[in-house]
């Protein structure tokens, strides 16, 4: 069974602006599902159509085999949504926030108060409960709208950067929450900039850019072609010219630095055996880390 | 399917008079001292120089008026307030996604501007009596007028808010319309004391209707006929609620 089926969807903004070009994506159920794409590829516009809250211009979505043209409020009951962007009122309390989010899908408060206590527990809110939401930092924030998410128990929980703007231990507890939340059978899907998150929880990827969807792979395909290193080298080098290599990439971003992308467990050996030939002297070397950004650019190529 | 509904309209009924109940100093309180002092000035100061209207002291007249131009502005304010401020802090979106069928989404903003127009209405009321003996003559009228009128200015005040932007075009149409028709609108004299012409141009004024019935419901006197004011309110109430639903069902100034 697909949790998600969309095929050639496209939005124009009313300003004109082209955001999705035709994108099609699937997701099974039970999946865990990351899209990933630089600022302004359309993830959030992608979800926007899924939740209503924005109208495609052309295209079909469906989910659990419910085309939304066709049904939208029973493809809304098994959606929930964790937003990029704080939608709440600062001025409610958190308890109502996620009770009155139960009572939009039918759930009355008595009822609502369980699966409440459930998550702000698990979500470490629970002694906030009666707290107006403008006296939660921001991490709190991300967690209560996540609580108010899964408050109606969606079979299908999509997480638009869920861990934008939260400390590193943080977003690790939320990793687990969120895998252990897929492992109990809930199809998720998540967007984020960071590679090492979709890396850590995810079983299937998407990279979207410019409204396209540029690759679409398992997790383990996308990370071979993903495998390549790159490294910072410090250097001096006086207007030598750079050596070429096979599997290889030079990249001088001044007269000082020279990026060296390289095949994953390729040797150095070579590499370091030319620049000196040339008389490239390497004073330091660190690792860079694979940005997202970097690796869409080799896409995009 | 209906128990949803009428579960997700509670929600929001609930959710609006938390809001009303919560922030009363802004909601409640100012309805009831501006009216005091014009029961203070027009009633007691300057009322007294006037002479009787249709049998009744000039504060019994003026009253019902003063009382129905609360219900009209708070009704009107609380659904424009209350949504736009719904739009500009996004939490509308937590409405949106939910299955919430639109009509319910209407109702449930109406009921938050039935129940402060309304609670302002009775607060005024008791405020007034500190001034003068009301009669009673039909409670039924009263109340259906009180409502209806409620309902309708509610309705309209979320089209204002529908449409509304930013924070100045809420306060557009009640500076610029209500008020000015409110004035208008026989709160301070019967329509029947003013020339021909001035009378047949104030008939176009809906909100003379409303006062009348209102205050036919108190005295038992009144300018128009009291029926056509219901049958008014009735068609009022229907097209604002279908326009309501028409602007939501397109979308306008929810999604993009
Ligand atoms: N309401 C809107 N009106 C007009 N254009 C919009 C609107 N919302 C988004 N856009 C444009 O659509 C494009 C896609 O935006 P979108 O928010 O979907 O990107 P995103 O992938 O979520 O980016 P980010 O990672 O920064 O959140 C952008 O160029 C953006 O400027
Ligand atoms: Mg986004």
């Amino acid at each position: 069974m697909d949790a998600l089926v969309i095929s050639d969807l496209k939005k124009t903004y009313g300003s004109g602006l082209e955001a999705l070009r035709g994108i099609s994506l699937e997701v099974r159920e039970g999946e865990f599902f990351g899209l990933l794409g630089p600022n302004g590829a359309g993830k959030t516009t992608t979800i926007g159509i899924i939740t209503s809250l924005i109208t495609k211009t052309a295209g079909t979505v469906s989910v659990f085999g419910v085309d939304i043209d066709v049904d939208f409020p029973a493809a809304k009951r098994m959606i929930g949504v964790v937003p990029q962007e704080f939608n709440f009122s600062i001025f409610e309390k958190v308890e109502d926030i996620v009770c009155q989010q139960a009572g939009y899908y039918g759930i009355p408060r008595r009822e609502a108060l369980v699966n409440c206590e459930k998550y702000l527990k698990k979500l470490g809110l629970w002694n906030k409960r009666q707290v107006p939401a403008r006296e939660l930092s921001g991490g709190m924030k991300r967690r209560l709208m996540i609580a108010r998410g899964l408050v109606h128990e969606p079979r299908l929980l999509i997480l638009d950067e869920p861990t934008a703007g939260v400390d590193v231990e943080l977003r690790r507890g939320m990793w687990d929450f969120l895998a252990e939340l897929n492992r109990g059978g809930r199809t998720i899907i998540l967007t984020t900039h960071y590679l090492e998150e979709a890396e850590q929880l995810c079983s299937r990827i998407a990279i979207i850019s410019d409204g396209r969807i540029i690759e679409n792979a398992g997790k383990r395909d996308l990370l071979k072609k993903l495998d390549r290193e790159t490294f910072v080298l410090d250097v001096s080098m006086d207007g030598s010219s750079l050596p070429e290599l096979d599997g290889v990439g030079f990249n001088l971003v001044d007269d000082t630095t020279l990026e060296v992308t390289i095949s994953r467990g390729r040797s150095l050996n070579r590499v370091f055996e030319q620049l000196s030939a040339r008389g490239i002297t390497v004073e330091s070397m660190r690792n860079k880390t694979n940005r997202l950004e970097e690796i869409f650019m080799e896409l995009l190529e | 399917m209906m128990r949803d509904n009428l579960i997700c309209f509670y929600t929001i009924a609930r959710r609006e008079s938390t809001r009303i109940f919560r922030i009363w100093v802004q909601t409640l309180v100012p309805p009831v001292i501006t009216m005091t002092l014009y029961f203070v000035v027009f009633g007691t100061f300057i009322g007294s120089q006037l002479r009787d209207i249709g049998g009744f002291s000039y504060m019994a007249f003026i009253a019902p008026g003063l009382i129905m131009m609360s219900i009209i502005t708070n009704s009107y304010t609380n659904t424009v307030s209350s949504f736009f401020s719904t739009k500009f802090q996004k939490n509308i979106e937590e409405l949106l996604v939910s299955p919430t069928p639109n009509w319910v989404i209407v109702l449930g903003y109406v009921s938050g501007g039935l129940i402060r127009g309304l609670s302002v209405g009775l607060l005024v009321s008791v405020v007034s009596l500190l001034f003068v003996r009301l009669p009673l003559y039909s409670i039924v009228y009263t109340v259906l007028f009180a409502f209806l009128t409620s309902f309708v200015f509610s309705l309209a005040g979320m089209i204002n808010g529908i449409f509304a932007k930013k924070f100045d075009d809420i306060s557009i149409i009640p500076t610029f319309v209500i008020t000015p028709l409110t004035y208008l609108g026989g709160v301070f004299y019967s329509i029947s004391l003013l020339p021909d012409f001035w009378r047949a141009i104030s008939k176009a004024n809906p909100i003379i209707y409303m006062i009348d019935g209102f205050r036919y419901g108190f005295l038992g006197i009144s300018d128009m006929h009291v029926y056509s004011g219901l049958g008014m309110l009735v068609l009022f109430a229907a097209a604002l609620f279908a326009a309501n639903l028409y602007l939501l069902n397109k979308g306008i100034g929810v999604r993009s």
